[in-house]
């Protein structure tokens, strides 16, 4: 059953404990404690929405960073990562296979910014070898949100 | 100065479409496209767009010049794939080369089987309410169709007894479609089993429209074909619309007995020669790696089902519990209206498109079909605007 809501929740913080209650099949005082929990134990982060700023002209600047780490002994990749995630500026942080270790998205409100902190903050971080910075030039999709020009529903209103 | 015709007046069409009449609900979707602000609950087909890879696939035959007839079959690797499939699905050996026919959707495939085994007079025996174009298509091939009332009570599944008492030497074949549309009710396994009995003991053919086969929620569907000893006698029609929301493209499929399969295959290549080539190739993607978008649809369906059952039941439209395809059947007698002055009214009033159930059949009448193939927001909005408007008919009552 928590699948189930996390699925539902998911896709639509949303809905309401009564909404779920009725999808799942669930009675609703079962689904308001399975949420409970699962907002205890950190299995639910966070309630959060997809926003396309630019509609209201807030112009963020994005940047994926490549980073290359020098693993330490006993923590291997964990605590420079660390040291990067505390940062409010990283918003998402990755440990990625390929040429590269650590995959870091940064936003800020100017390039200048986001540069100074790869500049400053990041490249100088003990154990960091190198940094490619990736400015965003164009969102199409956000977490599976396209978010210019979705699609529409196009059927006739009428079938049989 | 006019003149007057000499000979004598004769109808401009033939008698066999005169017998057909024209689906009675053709003046409300004229009514409906002059109202802005519908939300409609009166559609037949799945909301969510065909899943991507299989648009691809599409697109990318284009490119290479896929833009031919193909074999009056249909193409043989979609034959092939579709015969993996159902033996993957229900453990049953069709032979690509003579036994599958790819087909313009089931509707096609409906008219072919009508037409492949009926000669005049004969009767096949079907349940109402029915698909609409259940009746039409035996009329068309000169049969008679015989109807075998459903209701509610027994959850609008055909009964074997009920489909005995009304063979006689006239009937030729049984035609089901399960799951169902209007109704959303599916065939258990035991009542299936006695239903092949009878048509092996009246050595009747057995028409099994499954088109929304896998569209069912915690239920198992069964394919009649599998049951036992029931291969040689059905004409198993199914189709790529709804599992893989691919209505638009028009690809169907029979799977029949040799002898039955190479009268439709003559029918089939001097009307329609062969189903779109492009259809086809998007079918084939289907069939390779549609299921996880299936699955995840299905999901999405059955939360939607739970929605709006509930809320259907909630407003005083009692509701039969549907297991399978996306249509709700709810109950709207309380209201004292029939169905299409239900269905009319509630569009004019509430701007809520409904299918009243009298266009299914006379058993369909009290009832209307709400399909649940739409926006979780749209029901929930819709739900509200009926709810609005059976509380001020039970006050006006």
């Amino acid at each position: 059953m928590l699948k189930d809501i996390l699925k539902i929740l998911e896709n639509d913080a949303h809905a309401t404990t009564k909404q779920i209650s009725t999808m799942t099949g669930a009675p609703s005082d079962e689904v308001a404690k399975a949420i409970k929990q699962a907002e205890k134990d950190r299995t639910i982060l966070k309630y959060k929405t997809i926003i396309n700023w630019e509609k209201v002209g807030d112009e963020q600047v994005w940047a994926l960073i490549e980073v290359r780490v020098t693993p330490q002994r006993d923590v291997g990749f964990d605590s420079i990562a660390e040291r990067i995630y505390r940062f409010p500026q990283a918003r998402t942080v990755y440990l990625v296979s390929g040429t590269y270790d650590l995959l870091v998205l940064i936003t800020g409100k100017t390039m200048h910014e986001v540069a100074d902190f790869v500049a400053q903050k990041l490249a100088p971080i003990e154990g960091v070898q190198g940094t490619v910075t990736h400015f965003v030039l164009k969102r199409y999709k956000e977490d599976g949100e396209i978010l210019e020009g979705k699609e529409e529903v196009k059927r006739q209103p009428v079938t049989l | 100065m006019s003149t007057k015709p000499t000979i004598k007046q004769q109808s401009l069409t033939s008698h066999r479409v005169n017998r057909i009449v024209p689906s009675g609900i053709r003046k409300f979707f004229d009514l409906l496209a002059s109202i802005e602000g519908v939300i409609s609950l009166g559609v037949g087909e799945p909301d969510f767009t065909t899943p991507w890879h299989i648009r691809e696939a599409a697109i990318y035959s284009l490119e290479k010049g896929y833009t031919m007839y193909t074999s009056n079959l249909g193409m043989p690797e979609l034959r092939q794939e579709l015969s993996r499939y159902l033996k993957d699905n229900y453990n049953l050996e069709y032979n690509p080369d003579g036994e599958l026919l790819i087909t313009v959707g089931v509707s096609e495939a409906l008219d072919l089987a009508m037409r492949a085994i009926l000669d005049p007079g004969d009767e096949v025996i079907m349940p109402d309410p029915h698909y609409v174009s259940y009746d039409a298509c035996v009329i068309l091939a000169g049969g008679t169709p015989i109807m075998v009332p459903t209701n509610e009570e027994n959850n609008f599944e055909i009964s074997a007894a009920d489909i005995e008492a009304r063979i006689t030497d006239k009937t030729k074949a049984i035609l089901i479609g399960y799951p169902a549309n209007p109704t959303g009710a599916v065939m258990s396994r035991d009542k299936l089993i006695q239903i092949a009995e009878v048509a092996r003991r009246h050595k009747l053919l057995v028409i099994s429209d499954e088109i929304y086969a896998k569209l069912v929620y915690g239920v198992e569907h069964t394919c009649l074909a599998a049951l036992p000893e029931m291969k040689e006698s059905t004409i198993l029609l199914g189709g790529f619309s709804k599992t893989f929301a691919m209505t638009g493209w028009r690809i169907g499929y029979t799977a029949a007995p040799r002898e039955i399969t190479a009268a439709m295959t003559k029918i089939h290549q001097y009307t329609l020669l062969c189903a779109p080539i492009m259809g086809q190739v998007a079918a084939i993607e289907a069939l390779k790696s549609g299921e996880a978008s299936t699955a995840e649809m299905v999901e999405e369906y059955n939360r939607r089902r739970l929605v709006i059952v509930k809320g259907l039941n909630d407003i005083g439209l009692p509701c039969f519990e549907p297991r399978g395809a996306f249509y709700a059947f709810p109950s709207i007698k309380g209201t004292g209206m029939n169905s299409e002055e239900f269905a009319e009214r509630l569009l004019i009033e509430e701007k809520v498109a409904v299918v009243p159930g009298v266009a299914f059949g006379q058993c369909g009448e009290g009832y209307v079909r709400c399909c649940y193939a739409t926006s979780l927001v749209d029901i929930e909005e819709a739900l509200s605007r009926m709810k609005r408007f059976v509380n001020k008919h039970k006050k006006e009552s």
